[in-house]
């Protein structure tokens, strides 16, 4: 099936810097997709591109397999959720939700704006103002707002960054459904990692303008092809020119037997985390590896001379 | 913590009593009373001032005077909310365009009205390029009519709508009208819905900034109106000084003001959002 969004050599360079250096991907539709990486990796703009809010410098941006360079954001089928969710202050939840539907002369809007609501559990706070609301109700109401004009493709910019950490879970597993639930197509924009490869069906990691890789998350998280992506994804070992993520760090006290590979080590320090025990261990060679154990493995003294360990599946090598 | 209060109050107070309240009080005095023979001031105590005002030569000085305040008034909306927008997102620049704004107040009100003489008159700079370009043969009648007092009143008063308006803008988050656009708002849609409705308190103060200085302008429609002009300010200006009546001249007075603040008081303040 061709995607419903697609980017072809996509390129914005300001003049002091190239915001976005040469993106493509293919998004298909119905999916969750990723776009993650540090601040300034041109992630955001990207999606800013991708909703006519700033002209490429080059490249296109192709819906339903058109080009859509030259049509202004109120004429392009996407919808945007803002990280400040950009709720309009004088107009109420209602006013809000309806207020796409009425602008494009919409059939039905009691019904629709009333379904989206129910759809976002705000049934009953259709009369609120933005600021009458809470954290997760305002990102509820954008949601709502940009889901009800069903629109190709969403357009996320961070949208869990402004909650707090508890809320943020909360709303990350009620994103996931929404998306489930509607079969509506998602570009998710955020640094965070661990929401990236949570939420998404594919991801696509971005630096300096490009994205390094794409894939699913099993695949860029298990499979880094750089060097940036495997560090950006999760913390890494370095041993021997290898990498290896520290939950796939063994520590032993005897030698291995066959199957596993294992180095001479040092425990530098051992610290209790909770769900899991990290352990710091020095190399012979003089490189530092960290062990993410789980609790019923014991404890390491520092000093003690171990084996760590790994299965070689789990090695990642670069080119 | 009483005393200290009371003595910091104690000169904006005396101020305020000497100056503002105790003029008031008696101008309503005088408005009370009767013309002198001779211009003076004197008894008995009446009504008769105010009960004038409904003369139809009056009347038609007080809807010629809203007339031409609400006319400035809505030529300085029209103009400043662009102008204000514009300043908003001029980035770097939008101090520069500030100061520009605000320029006009460095030098003296009366000196700007002669110099827009100057500029209008018969043998003032325009007619005198017009007819040195061989464009007109005589010089076009540019000064002395309500035209001139209404671009004289536009002119003086602008300032006080774009700064409350580019304040009121400048307040809201642009984020707002890029989601405009993306729910589907056309840019007159972003405008009526969007734009205005969060500037509405900066529209309104404007428009009270503009408005009331306008009914009783003086100097403006004196100045460049000639005395073919006469609207409220002058009216009064006459009873005081020509006409010598004091009472009456009093009365007009007062009564501009009751109407001003009924106007601003009274008037339904509604929801910002609501303005349209």
């Amino acid at each position: 099936m061709a995607p419903v969004l697609e980017l072809r050599n996509l390129v914005k360079h300001y003049p002091a810097h190239r915001a976005v250096d040469g993106v493509s991907l293919a998004v298909p539709r119905g999916r969750f997709y990723s776009l993650v990486g540090p601040s300034g990796c041109g992630k955001t703009t990207t999606l800013r591109l991708v909703a006519g809010f700033e002209p490429p410098t080059s490249g296109e941006v192709l819906l339903n397999g058109e080009c859509v360079n030259h049509r202004r954001p109120y004429e392009r089928s996407v919808s945007t959720v803002f990280q400040n969710y950009a709720l309009f202050p004088h107009l109420t939840v209602w006013g809000n939700v309806e207020f796409g539907l009425r602008r494009r002369g919409a059939k039905d809007i009691e019904k629709r704006v009333g379904q989206a609501l129910e759809l976002v559990q705000l049934t009953g706070k259709e009369g609120r103002y933005p600021a009458q609301l809470s954290g997760g109700e305002r990102q509820r109401v954008a949601l709502a707002r940009s889901l009800v004009l069903e629109p190709d493709v969403l357009l996320l910019d961070e949208p869990l960054a402004a909650l707090d950490p508890n809320l943020r879970k909360q709303m990350r597993a009620e994103l996931k459904a929404l998306q489930r639930s509607t079969g509506a197509t998602f570009l998710f924009v955020t640094h965070d990692q661990e929401e990236a490869l949570s939420l998404s069906d594919q991801v696509a990691v971005m630096n300096l303008g490009r994205i390094e890789q794409s894939g699913a998350p099993e695949e860029v998280y298990l499979r880094p092809r750089t060097r940036f992506v495997a560090g950006f994804l999760g913390s890494l070992n370095w041993i021997g020119g290898i990498g290896l993520r520290p939950e796939a760090t063994r520590l032993m006290r005897s030698a291995p037997g066959d199957g596993m590979r294992s180095a001479r080590a040092t425990v530098v320090e051992s610290v209790f985390l909770g769900n899991c025990i990290q352990v710091r261990a020095r190399l012979e060679t003089g490189e530092e590896a960290v062990a993410e154990l789980p609790r019923h493995n014991g404890s390491f003294a520092s000093g003690e001379a171990v084996h760590l360990c790994w299965n070689p599946p789990d090695e990642i090598h670069f080119p | 913590m009483n005393r200290l209060r009371f003595w910091f109050l104690a000169p904006a107070r005396l101020w305020m009593a000497l100056l503002f309240a105790a003029p008031l009080a008696i101008v309503a005095a005088y408005s009370l009373l009767t013309r002198g023979a001779y211009g003076g001031l004197g008894a008995p105590w009446t009504l008769e001032n105010y009960r004038r005002l409904w003369d139809p030569l009056y009347a038609a000085i007080v809807g010629r005077s809203i007339l031409m305040a609400g006319a400035a008034t809505a030529i300085c909306l029209v103009l400043a909310f662009p102008l204000a927008l514009f300043m908003t997102r001029a980035g770097p620049r939008k101090n520069l365009y500030l100061q520009l704004v605000i320029l006009p107040f460095w030098t003296s009100f009366l000196v700007r009205t002669y110099a827009w003489q100057f500029l209008l008159r018969d043998t003032g700079l325009i007619n005198s390029l017009l007819q040195g370009f061989g464009l007109i043969d005589g010089p076009l009648p540019l000064l002395y009519n309500y035209g001139t007092v209404l671009l004289g009143l536009v002119y003086s008063y602008l300032p006080f709508m774009v700064l409350p308006i580019y304040a009121a803008l400048e307040r809201m988050d642009h984020t707002l009208v890029e989601a405009a656009a993306d729910l589907g708002a056309r840019p007159w849609a972003t405008l009526t819905r969007v734009l205005v409705p969060l500037s509405a308190p900066g529209l309104w103060a404007g428009s009270v900034l503009v408005f009331i200085p306008c009914l009783g302008a003086y100097l403006t429609p004196d100045l460049l109106g000639g005395g073919r002009t006469v609207l409220l300010g002058n009216l009064v200006q006459n009873q005081f000084t020509t006409a010598r009546d004091w009472p009456f001249g009093a009365a007009v007075s007062l009564a501009v003001m009751a109407a001003v603040i009924a106007l601003v008081v009274l008037l339904p303040r509604r929801r910002s959002g609501e303005l349209l």
